[in-house]
């Protein structure tokens, strides 16, 4: 009987169709008022523009508005009460929760890096593309519902339970907080860009000042600010986005398709762009892709996500929602590159050095540390190949307004967007340390007996820490967004992503080769990024003469080393197994976790017959009339009273 | 004791008739985003719409294949959940 009554208010935390539909119709008016306000507010700028408001003025109105907006969403849903603040009352409708998973998902790296990386590197540079939309299906096939029909707060949650006990819990929760770290410190870095270049601030007063808003909404709200927040963020980040391009497309094309349109840019730039293998070795792109798949797939902060819908049914859905929002930017991000190369090519190479030099775009991005290096090489005063590097070239997306003499407007625009994008990210990844902490280590192993109100007061505790420490690590200033990201990716694809899929599709895995595959996974991929990407400062060797090509590595000769990425200046050097480099040290930490996880699952006593019951129960919906059909989902909660995730 | 075989029976038919689906579909997503590739360079010789084919199927092809299956998913359970007498109100 007891289990019955867990059951039903674990079933019921939804409540009834006509609710859910007259709650989606609300926030349907709601954000469509909020698109039309947005929308306006962009054409009151324009206005503003041609009559003569100052440049920075206009970049202050994007920025510090959004922002302001951002922490009004975070004061207007604080909330005290836990099932609130970790899971957002688990009542966020497919459509909208696919809005907010649109946000939380893509970050400075899909946004500020991707069409930058595409810029230089043309073919390889997709393995971004598929990879991070392709991790979509896995996500719907093989987590989303399941992690659905589970129903609880966090991973580490999942890993507890499943796998009986407080080692896979612990073992989840630390592998998170690593993984977690590693992308939010990229985020912060894309947010000290953006501030330092459109506020004219410095970078690190830029990483306070931004951090402060995601706090103010994280902070109060939890996890149901951060949705709400994300769906207005997702709302300015695609406007932010598809703007610009339409505008190159008009110019370039004279039509306002840029997605159709940019195959007529391939006739009028180097036909090296897409060629494939020219920077990069086939082993390479394709691990990276399996990397960004994997890794997508079981990121704890997207995971969770999937917590907030109602229903499986609904987790299904918000999953096809979630891609089709993602989809709108990457479908477009090629089209960024490609038209802006072809801009580029058009109007600045060739071009009198001494005007070009002039130009306020570039004036401006030199005074930002480390982003555009301008030298007349062989002072003929025309702008050659060489003479304009961007040297990183996480500034192509932001700076492509400007050097189509788009409107300053649209320049703004984007940078509001790369803030929205890095900033939600921020929100979901503080979410997820935060819980690790408060949530998964102090709760359920330190101290079963806290308060919710002490358990919440320690929850806002550690963002805060966690928003802190971030932003000690995004001080030193990454060299590139997308390769750091790409690193969090390889660690979720050899951690997280094995060992759930494992969880739910093999009965027989248990705790032993759970622990072993999740530490086997994140160790072999840090040593392998370690070795790849700083291997060679380590034993102090000397880099042969830039502009040497990466070539197909047979077994025979192991190391290579290789520029970075040709077509920067940026002259680091990386060590690599088969071709295959740091960003795609995923792959031999998935082998590793793999084998690993059966060998010793193997080797150890098949689990018992509780859990076994439990799997079978993750694996259906609802079963109508059978209440006691999912009693095994509630084993492994350690304190009765949690029975259910509403019961605050 | 009629009930819960009738229930197991049901829940391995669901589970099996998922199982397939998943397989068909990761078969499809793994020909439409791998297979362009391997074969990168040869595809690259064919034209479509003014786009090298490998760079198109990266850059287009793939994700609009991606977006369709996972809304198919989603369409396909509904049915088999009904199927099964598993459907959620919601």
């Amino acid at each position: 009987m007891a289990n019955k009554t867990e059951v039903t208010e674990h079933e019921t935390t939804s409540t009834s169709a006509s609710d859910h539909s007259s709650f989606s119709r609300l926030l349907f008016r709601w954000y469509g008022r909020f698109l039309v306000g947005f929308v306006l507010f962009c054409i009151l700028m324009y206005v503003a523009e041609l009559l003569g408001l100052p440049k920075e003025f206009i970049g202050y109105g994007f920025l510090l508005l959004t922002l302001g907006l951002y922490a009004g969403v975070g004061i207007a849903t604080r909330t005290g009460v836990l099932d609130e603040y970790y899971v957002a009352g688990r009542k966020v409708p497919a459509f909208f929760n696919g809005m907010a998973t649109g946000a939380d998902w893509m970050s400075a790296a899909s946004f500020i890096s991707m069409a930058g990386t595409l810029y230089v590197l043309g073919y390889e540079g997709l393995s971004y593309i598929m990879g991070w939309t392709g991790g979509y299906v896995l996500l719907a096939l093989l987590l989303a519902p399941y992690i659905r029909k589970f129903g609880h707060y966090t991973i580490p949650d999942f890993m507890g339970a499943r796998f009986e006990g407080n080692t896979a819990r612990v073992t989840g929760a630390i592998v998170g907080i690593i993984v977690s770290f590693t992308y939010v410190t990229a985020q912060v870095t894309g947010v000290g860009l953006v501030m330092a270049r459109f506020l004219g601030i410095d970078y690190n007063l830029g990483v306070v000042l931004g951090l402060s808003a995601v706090l103010l909404c994280s902070f109060l709200g939890g996890m149901k600010a951060v949705t709400w927040t994300q769906v207005a963020q997702y709302i300015i980040l695609i406007v932010a986005y598809l703007i610009p391009v339409v505008f190159l497309s008009i110019k370039l094309t004279s039509v306002p398709i840029p997605q159709l349109m940019y195959g007529q840019a391939f006739a009028n730039i180097d036909a090296a762009y897409t060629k494939p293998f020219n920077d990069w070795s086939s082993a390479q792109m394709i691990s990276l892709i399996v990397c960004l798949m994997l890794g997508t797939a079981g990121l704890p902060h997207i995971l969770i996500r999937f917590y907030t819908v109602p229903s499986v049914r609904q987790a299904r859905k918000s999953v096809g929602w979630a891609l089709l929002f993602i989809f709108f930017l990457y479908f477009t991000a090629p089209a960024y590159a490609t038209l802006t190369r072809w801009e580029v090519l058009k109007n600045v190479q060739g071009q009198p050095f001494d005007v070009v030099s002039q130009r306020s775009w570039v004036v401006n991005w030199q005074k930002v540390t480390g982003m555009l290096a301008v030298n007349d090489v062989n002072k003929n005063n025309i702008v050659d190949a060489g003479d304009l590097r961007f040297i990183s070239s996480d500034m192509v997306v932001l700076a492509a307004p400007e050097i189509a003499g788009l409107p300053y407007v649209v320049a703004a625009l984007v940078a509001a967007g790369g803030l929205a994008a890095a900033l939600s990210t921020a929100d979901g990844l503080l979410i997820v340390i935060s819980s690790a902490l408060s949530h998964d280590i102090y709760y359920r192993i330190v101290n079963p007996r806290a308060s919710p109100g002490l358990r919440l007061k320690l929850g806002k505790g550690m963002v805060l820490v966690a928003a802190a420490l971030s932003a000690i690590l995004a001080l030193p200033r990454l060299n590139l967004i997308a390769d750091t990201v790409a690193w969090a990716f390889s660690l979720a694809a050899a951690t997280f992503f094995p060992i759930m899929v494992l969880g739910i599709f093999w009965k027989r895995c248990n705790p032993a080769g759970a622990v072993a595959g999740m530490i086997g996974g994140l160790v072999t991929t840090v040593a392998y990024i370690g070795w790849s990407r700083f291997g060679t400062s380590i034993v102090n060797w000397v880099p042969p003469a830039t502009g040497a090509k990466i070539e197909n590595i047979g077994f025979g000769d192991v190391i290579q080393a290789v520029p970075q990425a040709l077509g920067t200046s940026d002259a680091h050097y990386r060590l690599q197994i088969f071709g295959i480099f740091h960003t795609g040290a995923g792959v031999f930490g998935l082998t590793v976790a793999l084998v690993l996880a059966v060998t010793f699952t193997l080797l150890t006593p098949a689990p018992s017959k509780r859990i076994q019951d439990m799997v079978d129960a993750l694996r259906r919906p609802v079963l109508k009339g059978e209440g006691d059909g999912e009693s095994g989902l509630t084993v492994g909660r350690a304190d009765p009273a949690m029975a259910s995730p509403s019961d605050q | 004791m009629q009930v819960t075989t009738d229930l197991e029976a049901r829940a391995q038919g669901h589970w099996n008739e998922n199982k397939r689906l998943i397989v068909t579909l990761l078969i499809i997503w793994f020909v439409v985003s791998y297979i362009p590739v391997f074969f990168a360079e040869a595809l690259n010789g064919i034209n479509i719409f003014g786009f090298p084919l490998a760079y198109y199927m990266g850059a287009q092809g793939s994700l609009v294949v991606f977006v369709i299956e996972i809304f198919y998913y989603a369409y396909a359970m509904d049915r088999i959940d009904r199927k099964y007498g598993m459907q959620e109100e919601y």
